[in-house]
């Protein structure tokens, strides 16, 4: 019997070569005579060891990684791949970045043919809707207000009680949408969802339809991400084509592509442009759960929130919210990015320290330097400093540190890094990704940016921090969205907790 | 890609009739069919869909990924977040327009390269990164810019 490899197709793998490395496998096996079945997954999210292959054995799945085209004919030298070969790391549940996770939302991510409905269903796919259809619509509401799940996109919103607004508010039409513009840098949990158990999301939101009486929905997927966007369209199509969705489910669903504006990635930006409109932000209230896409009620959650609806309906809420800490109920998948040994998605409870994510679990920074200073959150979300690192990963604690944990990205930097070059980029990015349509986002950056430039010159550096500081609180207090608001969360951080990259005359005289 | 062609165009159009927001998904195929938005194009879509030329002109500039003339033969997108800033993108990227000799979001002189500036390509853990052409590449060196130049022809 042919064994089965695993080679993902996860964009982050093929991005380092795994399309050449199975097909160098397929014809290396197919020349010696190897009878073998190549399996394209989604990614375990070790990506230090993508591409990371994996074959079946009796004793489970065994993975070699990171596998380069050069190594397939060392691989497959004596029939399948021996445990001793020097590539081989095990039985992947073993390596210890994976054996510490709590994978809940994850769980078939990296295991599973993305495109496969029966091994979905083999790996527990569909029980939650069943068992949502069992409950009934207002019950299914109350477990996901029960789990204590709240927005993973950032604003951490308790998602049953944005569903039950939505339950409650009649109208003729309702509306599922699914934030998928995950344009946060250091984040990509959504795109190996999307890649890796696209059913998943498809469930989730059968299941939000079914729960508030919506009979559409929509993914609003970021076009920087084409291979997720053709997977969620190959399943739904499979989807449909077994009645899952579609006039029998009474569920429709719909894959929107966006054009590159970060900003669609607040939920009234992307309504708009699932409108058809720029992506411009919309005054609150109304409430999207009010009047949301095309003036009628609607649940928009993000791809996190929507895909681990359905443990929490096929376990119960009880197990997920026995989860976590203080009012972070659950899990999260932590994204760990940037200049890190063991980049990769982490997906655990609420409450380990910042310390212990970067330093035990990432293995501290790739270039072996000291890491100095870790942005978490995206590019609106605050720099932490060394002194920070016992700050435990809770969208409260946080929060109470001007901080936040936002879509769950974390980014480290090693102490080359020049804070005074980071804060003018945050400045930048909004400048550049502004939707112009508050003054203090549109003409705050662009100032904002142009102050830093004295800064970093040198020019009346205390004045211009004076300045910087006031445009900063102008931002957060005057901008209509978290774009405009947040911005000055990276700003600030790093003026207050790296003060010595800002006194420039001092570093270029200690330069000179 | 075609030239500029009205009856192509209200192909393309006539494929989205009756679905809802049809705008952005037929700026994109109009863009995957001409290479870029050409002006005539918005007159065309403004009556189809009963907007205004204003709007659509709103519309097509708003958004990053659309553009009003052709881009090179390929597009290297270069990807400038943060998560790539910290494994020293900038300085690589920065060695990727000097080899080509185009600032950001321009085309070589024989228009066989248009390099532009992302933010994010969501491979993070894999920096710098970057998409020739719409297919990815990640823990982008100095040898990836032989690699790619070759590729470009």
């Amino acid at each position: 019997m042919a064994t089965r490899i695993f080679v993902p197709r996860d964009a982050a793998a093929r991005a380092v070569g795994a399309d050449k490395v199975a097909a160098a496998i397929a014809e290396e096996t197919k020349r010696k005579g190897i009878a073998v079945e190549i399996v394209r997954t989604g990614s375990r999210g070790l990506f230090w060891l993508e591409p990371l292959i994996e074959f079946e054995t009796a004793g489970g799945r065994i993975g070699f990684g990171p596998v380069a085209t050069k190594d397939v004919a060392t691989l497959f030298a004596d029939g399948l791949p021996a445990a001793s070969h020097a590539l081989c790391v095990g039985r992947p549940e073993e390596i210890p970045f994976l054996k510490k996770q709590t994978r809940i939302t994850f769980a078939r991510c990296g295991i599973v043919d993305p495109l496969s409905l029966a091994d979905y269903r083999a790996h527990g796919g569909w029980r939650g809707l069943e068992r949502a259809r069992s409950l009934g619509p207002a019950a299914t509401v109350e477990e996901v207000t029960k789990s204590g799940l709240r927005g993973r996109g950032g604003a951490g919103f308790p998602t049953g009680i944005k569903w039950k607004t939505v339950a409650d508010t009649a109208a003729d039409r309702k509306y599922i949408v699914c934030n998928a513009d995950e344009g946060d840098s250091g984040t990509y949990a959504d795109r190996m969802i999307m890649e890796g158990d696209p059913f998943v999301l498809i469930e989730g939101m059968a299941i939000a339809g079914f729960a508030v009486g919506a009979t559409k929905g929509y993914i609003y997927i970021r076009s920087e991400y084409p291979d997720a966007i053709r997977v969620m369209e190959r399943a739904i199509a499979l989807a449909e084509r077994e009645g899952l969705l579609g006039a029998e489910a009474k569920f429709d669903l719909e894959v929107r592509v966006g054009a590159g504006a970060y900003v669609c990635g607040e939920e009234t930006s992307l309504l708009e442009s699932l409108e058809g409109k720029r992506g411009q932000v919309r005054a609150k209230p109304p409430l999207p759960a009010h009047k949301g896409l095309f003036g009628k009620p609607t649940v928009i959650n993000n791809l996190i929130s929507l895909a681990t609806v359905p443990f929490i309906l096929a376990d119960g809420a009880e197990r997920y919210a026995a989860l976590g800490m203080g009012r972070s109920r659950g899990t999260m998948p932590i994204q760990l990015a940037g200049n890190v040994k063991h980049g990769g998605l982490f997906e655990a409870a609420f409450g380990l320290t910042l310390g212990e994510i970067v330093e035990d679990i990432g293995g501290g920074t790739k270039s072996g330097r000291p890491a100095r200073a870790v942005q978490v959150g995206g590019p609106l979300g605050a720099y932490f400093p060394r002194k920070l690192f016992d700050t435990p990963f809770d969208y409260e604690a946080f929060a109470a540190l001007d901080g936040l944990i936002g879509h769950g990205g974390v980014v480290v930097f090693d102490d080359t890094v020049d804070m005074a070059h980071q804060a003018r980029f945050a400045l930048e990015f909004c400048a550049i990704e502004s939707c112009g349509k508050c003054t203090p986002c549109r003409i705050g950056s662009v100032r904002g940016t142009e102050t830093m430039d004295k800064i970093i010159r040198g020019e009346r550096v205390e004045a211009n921090l004076a300045l910087v500081t006031d445009l900063c609180q102008t931002l957060k207090f005057g901008s209509l969205c978290a774009l405009g608001g947040f911005t000055p969360y990276p700003v600030m951080s790093a003026i207050r907790h790296f003060p010595e990259d800002f006194d420039r005359p001092r570093l270029r005289a200690a330069a000179e | 890609m075609a030239a500029w062609n009205e009856a192509q165009a209200n192909d393309i159009i006539g494929r989205h009739a009756g679905r809802e927001g049809a705008l952005l998904p037929i700026l994109h195929d109009i863009q995957a069919a001409f290479g870029h938005v050409p002006a005539p194009a918005v007159p065309v879509i403004a009556h189809a869909l009963n907007l205004t030329r204003a709007e659509v002109h709103g519309v097509v500039s708003f958004y990053h990924d659309f553009r009003d003339k052709p881009a090179g033969r390929h597009v290297l997108k270069l990807c400038r977040a943060e998560a790539c800033q910290s494994v020293n993108g900038e300085r690589l990227a920065k060695q990727f327009l000097d080899r080509f000799g185009v600032e950001w979001g321009g085309t070589t002189p024989d228009g066989r390269l248009t390099i532009e500036a992302t933010y994010c390509l969501g491979l993070c853990a894999s920096g710098p990164s970057a998409m020739l052409d719409g297919e990815v590449i990640g823990r982008l060196t100095k040898d990836s810019i032989d690699d790619i130049a070759r590729e470009v022809g």
